[in-house]
Order: structure tokens, then C-alpha cells, then sequence
């Protein structure tokens, strides 16, 4: 028999709600649940009101970031203590990457990006290049303006998600970059050679960005792998991505020099 | 454990119980994160994978021994612990622990 607290799990990942489950792993009460969504809703307990709140507390946390890990407790909830052990297996929304640009190398990348579990949407103002038809991997293909798109969306991308500028062209990249620095996005990449890149640093510049700002583009995009096909491409910007949320050092085209070919 | 909530379904229907087996913790290297679950029903089935392929023949056995009351829920460990009771390793050379427990929640 299972118990309400299965049920809501169960329904939350398949409608992918996020949704974080808490179980006890060592301790007294070992095997007891507690459930806990964003808003902080919770269903069962861990044995104790006070503990129930710091890992409730905790799961909200860590749902935002999207690990899942054991933490150690007193038996009140105690920070700093080992008294149990509570694993928080966290079920985050999926990550978001937004590509600017209906390109050739729009369609590689939106493919990496599902495989790699990204919600994927493809935004660009030519309604007849932003197309479902071109774009079937896409979760979403919206046709509009960077900036009014970001201006919808952009106070809901995060750390774990990714902005990837393909365009080509500074009346695209231009307002798409602009409006996602502001943004707490993660991963924010520009399309182009280095001289494309240097004449897009000053537009933007005498946008408003400052230099500083600017840093967080990488461009040219992707890792220095030699890539040159879209699908090529494409691999070497998701792994840019990867390495920069795990922190590792790949060597990213931007910091390199020369051709990026 | 979106990918095995089917087989679940299908073997709670059928009135079978269900042992759920969880990473919840690696050392070293690892091939599947914290989070990963396979579940295993009286007769021996299974849905889902732990590591890549290297200790689930042995999480059966584990399964299987839980929802035969032969052990209780808990953490087991494999790989090179020195508490370790049986011979089964990653051949990636990482530790894993596991939370073994019936679905009966």
C-alpha cells in the first residue's frame, strides 16, 4: 500500500513540479518521510516539528539549486550535529536554455539541449524562420522581439540556465544581450568571430553595458575544439555550458586566441 | 525516478511489493548521482539502474531479502569500505551508498 505521500511525489515529477523528498536514513524513525514543494507545502514528518521546519527549509534550498544530497541533524533539527541522517532528493524544474536566432545551428543546439534535459526555446522576430516545423525539438518557438521575450522571462532564469545568442546579426544580439545582463542567468554566449565580437562589444558599450558587465558574454562561443559543423558546434557550446557550471577549466574560445577553427 | 514509476504502477496493481534502492551518496568516482533509484518487485524485476550495471545483480539480492523480512531498510554500501560484507565493487574504483527500503509509503 502506498500512502498519499507517493502519490503527490509521483504526480509532482510527472508534471514536473518540482517537488523535494526527504527521507531518514539514519536515526530513529528511520524511513520516515517528508515531502516538500517550493512554496513550502509538506506532507508527513521526520519525527519532530522542529526538525520537520530546518529540512523543509533546506529542501526549499536546495530545490533551487537542484542537488540532492544527505545532510546530518540533531534529533531537533540541530545544525552541526550528527544525532541522523535525512537524504533531500530534489526534483528541480528543468533547466532552461533560450537560443536567439532560427539558424542552422539553432537546430543542433536545441537538440543538445534536450538531450542534455534543457526546456528548450527558440525565439526570433522572422515569423517565417521561427517556425515549429524547422524547430520540432523545441519545447517553445516564440516569435518576437530578444528584448520583449527577456522582458517576460528573464526574472525566471537562474544559475542553471543558459542564454545563446546565434543571430549573427546586431539587431538581434544587440537587445538580446542587453536584456540578459540584468538577468541572473547562468551561461550567457554570443555567436561570431573575434571581429564580429569586438564591433558587437562596442555597439553594446555605447549601449550602456559596461565593460565589466560584458565580461560574463562569451564569445566566440563554445569551447576551443576545433568545431565547425552546427552539430560540431553545437556540442562545443553545451559543453562550455557544463564546464562553466561545474567550474572546471576547459578552455573556452573566448579566452583563447587565433582562429577559431 | 521519473523512468520507473510504470513499472511501479504496474506491479503495485498487481498487488506485488516494492523494494526502492537509492543513491543517496558517492565517494570518488561515481557513475550515476545522488538520486538515482531502482526498484525491484518480489519476483526478481527491475526498473531503473544504480550505477552502470556494476552492483545491481547485487541489489536485487538486497531487495529481495528486505521484502522477504530477511533484513531491515538501510544504508548499504558498496565498493571498497572496509565494512563491507560482500565482494561487490564499482569497477570505476568509487564507493556508493545506497538506502534500501520497501515502498510502503
Amino acid at each position: 500500500m502506498v500512502t498519499p505521500i507517493y502519490e503527490r511525489f509521483r504526480d509532482s515529477i510527472r508534471a514536473e513540479i518540482p517537488v523535494a523528498l526527504a527521507t531518514l536514513v539514519e536515526g530513529p524513525n528511520l524511513g520516515a518521510k517528508l515531502l516538500v514543494e517550493e512554496s513550502g507545502f509538506s506532507l508527513g514528518s521526520l519525527g519532530g516539528e522542529e526538525l520537520d521546519r530546518v529540512v523543509r527549509r533546506d529542501a526549499i534550498a536546495m530545490l533551487e539549486a537542484g542537488t540532492s544530497e544527505v545532510r546530518h541533524y540533531g534529533s531537533q533539527g540541530e545544525a552541526r550535529q550528527h544525532d541522523l541522517s535525512v537524504f533531500i532528493e530534489c526534483h528541480a524544474r528543468r533547466p532552461h536554455l533560450v537560443i536567439f536566432g532560427a539558424v542552422d545551428f539553432t537546430r543542433a543546439l536545441a537538440s543538445q539541449g534536450k538531450l542534455l534535459g534543457f526546456r528548450v526555446t527558440v525565439c526570433d522576430a522572422r515569423e517565417v524562420f521561427a517556425t515549429r516545423r524547422r524547430f520540432p525539438m523545441a519545447d517553445e518557438v516564440v516569435v518576437d522581439w530578444p528584448d520583449r521575450l527577456l522582458a517576460r522571462i528573464g526574472n525566471d532564469l537562474g544559475p542553471r540556465d543558459a542564454v545563446c545568442v546565434l543571430t549573427h546579426d546586431a539587431k538581434f544580439d544587440v537587445p538580446a544581450i542587453m536584456s540578459s545582463l540584468p538577468t541572473r542567468v547562468g551561461y550567457l554566449g554570443a555567436m561570431g568571430s573575434r571581429q564580429t565580437h569586438e564591433k558587437r562589444l562596442e555597439r553594446l558599450l555605447e549601449e550602456g553595458a559596461t565593460a565589466e558587465e560584458l565580461q560574463r558574454v562569451k564569445s566566440p562561443i563554445g569551447l576551443d575544439i576545433g568545431g565547425r559543423t552546427p552539430e560540431e558546434t553545437a556540442v562545443s557550446i553545451v559543453a562550455e555550458i557544463i564546464a562553466l557550471r561545474t567550474g572546471r577549466n576547459a578552455p573556452s574560445l573566448s579566452d583563447a586566441k587565433g582562429s577559431i577553427h | 525516478m521519473d523512468e520507473i514509476f510504470d513499472d511501479i504502477e504496474r506491479w503495485l496493481t498487481k498487488g506485488q511489493k516494492v523494494a526502492v534502492a537509492r543513491v543517496v551518496d558517492i565517494e570518488g568516482s561515481g557513475p550515476r548521482d545522488p538520486g538515482a533509484a531502482m526498484a525491484v518487485n518480489e519476483a526478481g524485476e527491475v526498473a531503473g539502474s544504480v550505477s552502470g550495471g556494476c552492483v545491481e545483480g547485487a541489489v536485487v539480492g538486497e531487495a529481495i531479502e528486505l521484502l522477504e523480512g530477511r533484513r531491515t531498510a538501510g544504508i548499504t554500501t558498496f565498493g571498497y569500505s572496509d565494512d563491507e560484507a560482500f565482494a561487490v565493487g564499482l569497477t570505476c574504483g568509487g564507493t556508493i551508498h545506497l538506502f534500501i527500503e520497501e515502498l510502503n509509503w
